[in-house]
């Protein structure tokens, strides 16, 4: 047991508890936070992305004792910035969500992406979220998705 | 239309979107039990004892389950109706174990770290068995996969564990082998398919509670919520009256979620200590102890005359079930009924087959259910013939395919493990499916290849089929209630598992009842609030328990009609009303949708207005499709880029064109990577190696370039405002286009999937070796 501290959401938090464990298994237990999700446990689907100071994680891979100190920014926490309205709007026009258990993690990665290059080509927002896994939509409804909101947030990445 | 076919948003996205609770873990007891199986590391044992004593000491530990502590009822986890066409033959733990994989015990603590002390401080002596890992050799082997007297099947579904036999069908229309012997030309081919994996991005979770009356509530990721409630009262002996199955969102299912997996432990867990419990497969469980899609072995026996008619069709086909047999018999079926239709003219069609039992993982319900394995091989045989023949495969199928208002005596014949249902096909735009995929992917100038210096690009189609829920089995049933200040709430038990169902029933309920999608508020798949149905399968949802919706909100209707004629004092076939207005056409006296709820919910003649319909379809028209592959294949390495796919698709009327759209698009990216991604691999013990998602390759963004979607006008009287279903239809041409474009670009003709590089690698050389 250790205390840690770190920045979650915009607060700072402290916790006293194991480092060995996996900041999902901390988000969704003690925070009560939904939005990170298990898909494979193993750093393959990206559902349980979330931003490390501004840079998208695996959470299911990333032990506590790499947050301390750090900022962390779930879905939760990203949603209230309007960099999330435009995203979300986009995702929702283009029909980019069917089943959504992949999508906070798919709006984590395209935090991550615009926050780099707000202007991706295919190919770059292909990379982008190449480590995000989704088997309901094709993915083409997806990309779509991410240059609607290029476009349409001209300007704030 | 105003509501219906034209462009809405998903309903639920935005709460998903910022990761509210909605998927059944968010809604787990916080101090829930950790349900954990302890798996076979045999492919086939028999437990000969079982040392737990250390692990029921360790603190944290509840108890531990074996065998023992459940009686023998064997039953099916395939989450069908009752009675179910698959057999008996699952008990829910057993002295057996049947597959690497398999349940051998389950400890339930009160964490994940303590459970996994427990499990490694348990002993189990194995008496190993001889497996059968072949499924070609499966069939009266002298080693019997299900040797316990207690199981049986419901009713006759060619049930024979004797002889390792978990169903078997056989039908013939006319006489195949006389036929053939007219035929100027005959194929004969054999293919081969593999177990594709579902891949659902939530894995299997279900966690269970006693409520404050002492009943059993299970939230589970489920897509048949009431059959979930049937097989867990039947197989723990609970009362049904005392379990509640709550289907929250679910993360994706393709037939994987239609079984039952982990719910039958919690249930039991729970009601045995009034504990809450839960258990979450992880990736590697999902692979392996889940189920598959049904690998199979099918041949194909094509025979034409000279004039290019094809005139029999001989279909002998063995699907290997795995360890158990669920969905057996039904997926088998498919494999004939959804597929050999397509021909209708020919004078003599046979199908026919046995479904073995394998020391292998299962094989289940997944999105085609038999069609695309069917598919993959006769659609294949059919470019095979064509070139044989010398004759232009379009030419071939515009000659010989199923046409509007044709039928085929198959669909008489061929349910899903009973006899069929006679129809005509009211709505069939093959041929309009056909010329418009043409032109998209540019045919005529691909066809059949175009070379460059170090690439050959090339092109390869088929046709498909799919149905739109099983005639005279499914049910769905949808309540509409109307509220004070006028809004509705729709009460369904179908169930949304990602597709859009919420979406699109609701919908349905808008257009009838003239009104915006806001007003009608939809919960769904609740086994206490909402009313039956089967759940989310056979492509059933839009098209049963749409009609099921649509029929409520016309009953609905004429109730309200009935009272606004009541308050303006006239008839109802006086009274005019447009969804917001009720008018009385004699006198032109008017009352408002919102003053009439309010007037019956509070001040006159109270009374609740709510309707319950159900409908059972008396066919099952299917959808079709035309799918067009163009791909670019690398002389030196033989890596396939699949450049571009284009779908036509016949669903009737989208009631949501962009949902409908995400089905098709997500079929075929599903299909693609069983064409051509996902290989399933086993180590020579049985073992599945391909059991994660680094070593099972489902398609990421980048494999994916350019898909092109479009649905054809067509309105399908029986259907709710003229749909029919698009769950699966997608997900059916992919293998078999892929399979003729790499015909066309090489003359290597790929018979086993996935379609890799090596293995036309390894053909070309094996053709120049006979050479």
């Amino acid at each position: 047991m250790m205390k840690i501290n770190f920045k979650l959401n915009d607060q700072i938090v402290e916790i006293t508890t194991d480092p060995n464990r996996r900041l999902l298994d901390l988000l969704r237990e003690d925070f009560n936070l939904t939005g990170p999700k298990e898909g494979c446990g193993e750093g393959e689907c990206g559902a349980c992305a979330v931003l490390l100071n501004h840079e998208i994680v695996n959470s299911c891979c990333t032990p506590l004792a790499n947050v301390i100190d750090q900022e962390i920014v779930t879905i939760e926490g990203f949603s209230k910035t309007k960099r999330y309205e435009v995203i979300k709007d986009a995702f929702a026009k283009m029909g980019g969500v069917q089943c959504g258990f992949c999508t906070p993690g798919m709006i984590i990665a395209t935090e991550s992406l615009l926050n780099k290059n707000p202007h991706p080509t295919d190919y770059e927002i292909k990379i982008g979220l190449s480590g995000n896994l989704c088997r309901c939509t094709g993915y083409n409804l997806i990309v779509e998705a991410v240059k609607e909101a290029a476009k349409a947030g001209e300007g704030i990445w | 239309m105003k509501v219906v076919n034209n462009y809405i948003k998903s309903i639920d996205g935005l709460g998903v979107m910022k990761g509210r609770k909605a998927f059944t873990d968010d809604f787990a007891e916080k101090d829930s039990l950790i349900v954990k199986v302890m798996r076979s590391p045999h492919p086939y044992a028999r437990i000969i004892s079982i040392d737990d004593e250390a692990a029921k000491r360790l603190e944290g530990i509840e108890m531990v389950l074996t065998h023992k502590d459940f009686k023998r009822i064997p039953f099916t986890r395939a989450g069908q109706g009752y009675p179910e066409p698959s057999p008996h033959d699952k008990f829910v733990l057993d002295e057996y174990v049947r597959y690497i994989g398999d349940e051998v015990l389950a400890v339930v603590g009160i964490s994940d770290v303590i459970c996994q002390k427990a499990l490694d401080l348990i002993k189990v002596e194995y008496e190993v068995l001889e497996p059968v890992l072949d499924f070609e050799k499966a069939k009266d082997n002298s080693i019997i996969i299900h040797p316990e007297k207690e199981i049986h099947e419901m009713f006759d579904i060619g049930f024979k564990p004797e002889r390792n036999i978990a169903a078997s069908y056989g039908m013939e229309i006319g006489d195949v082998k006389k036929t053939l012997e007219t035929c100027d030309y005959v194929v004969k081919e054999t293919f081969y398919t593999q177990a594709q994996a579902h891949v659902m991005l939530e894995p299997h979770t279900v966690n269970a509670r006693m409520d404050y009356q002492n009943r059993l509530v299970i939230y589970s990721a489920t897509q048949t919520p009431f059959h979930v409630r049937r097989i867990i009262s039947q197989g723990l002996e609970i009362p049904l009256a005392k379990i509640r199955v709550i289907k929250p969102r679910v993360g994706g299912g393709f037939g994987g979620k239609q079984a039952i997996h982990g719910e039958m432990l919690v249930a039991y867990v729970t009601y045995k200590t009034g504990k809450s419990a839960k258990m979450i497969y992880t990736r590697k469980e999902v692979f392996e102890s889940s189920y598959s899609r049904h690998p199979m072995r099918i041949e194909m026996t094509l025979g034409a005359d000279k004039n290019g008619r094809l005139k029999a069709i001989n279909c002998e086909g063995l699907s290997d079930t795995g360890a158990y047999g669920e969905h057996a018999l039904t997926v088998f079926m498919v494999t004939g009924s959804k597929v050999l239709p397509l021909y209708n003219k020919v004078e003599s069609v046979r199908f026919a087959g046995e479904i073995v039992y394998t020391n292998h993982t299962p094989a289940g319900a997944f999105r085609g259910y038999g069609a695309i394995q069917g598919n993959f091989a006769l659609e294949s045989a059919v470019d095979i013939l064509c070139k044989k023949m010398n004759m232009d495969p379009i030419l071939f199928r515009q000659m010989n395919m199923m046409k509007e208002k044709e039928t085929s005596p198959i669909f008489a014949i061929m349910g899903e493990g009973t006899a069929g249902t006679a129809m005509n096909m009211e709505t069939c735009k093959l041929e309009e499916c056909i010329e418009r995929g043409m032109k998209l992917i540019g045919w005529n100038e691909l066809y059949p290849r175009k070379e460059t210096e170090d690439k050959i690009r090339s092109v390869g189609m088929a046709i498909a089929m799919q149905g739109s829920g099983i005639p005279y089995i499914d049910m769905g049933s949808a309540t509409i209630k109307l509220n004070d200040d006028g809004f509705y709430n729709l009460m369904v038990g179908a169930t949304e598992i990602g597709q859009g169902s919420d979406t699109v029933l609701t919908q349905i309920a808008a257009e009838e009842l003239m009104t915006e999608v806001e007003k009608v508020v939809i919960y769904s798949s609740d086994t206490d609030l909402t009313p039956f149905d089967v759940g989310a399968y056979a492509s059933s949802t839009t098209y049963v328990s749409g009609n099921a919706v649509l029929k409520a909100a016309k009953e609905l209707k004429e109730k309200m009609v009935t009272e606004a004629a009541r308050i303006l004092g006239t008839k109802e076939e006086k009274i005019d009303f447009d969804g917001k207005i009720f008018i009385n056409l004699e006198n032109d006296s008017k009352i408002s949708l919102v003053d009439l709820s309010n007037q019956i919910t509070y001040s006159h003649e109270q009374k609740q207005l709510q309707v319950t319909s159900s409908y059972v379809g008396h066919k099952s028209p299917p959808p079709f499709m035309a799918g067009f592959v163009e791909i670019e294949i690398d002389k030196e390495t033989y890596e396939i880029d699949i450049l571009h796919y284009v779908s036509v698709v016949d669903c009737g009327t989208t009631i949501n064109p962009m949902l409908a759209k995400g089905q098709v698009d997500g079929a075929i990216v599903q299909g693609l990577g069983m064409a051509h991604f996902e290989d399933v691999v086993y180590a020579k013990n049985g073992k599945l190696i391909s059991n994660d998602m680094l070593n099972y390759k489902i398609p990421t963004r980048l494999d994916i370039l350019k898909l092109t979607t479009v649905f054809v006008d067509s309105y399908e009287e029986s259907g709710p405002f003229g749909a029919k279903s698009v769950g699966e239809i997608g997900i059916d041409t992919p293998p078999a286009a892929l399979a003729n474009a790499v015909d066309n670009a090489l003359g290597i003709r790929i018979k086993t999937l996935p379609i890799t590089s090596e293995k036309i690698f390894n053909e070309i050389r094996r053709k120049n070796n006979e050479k």
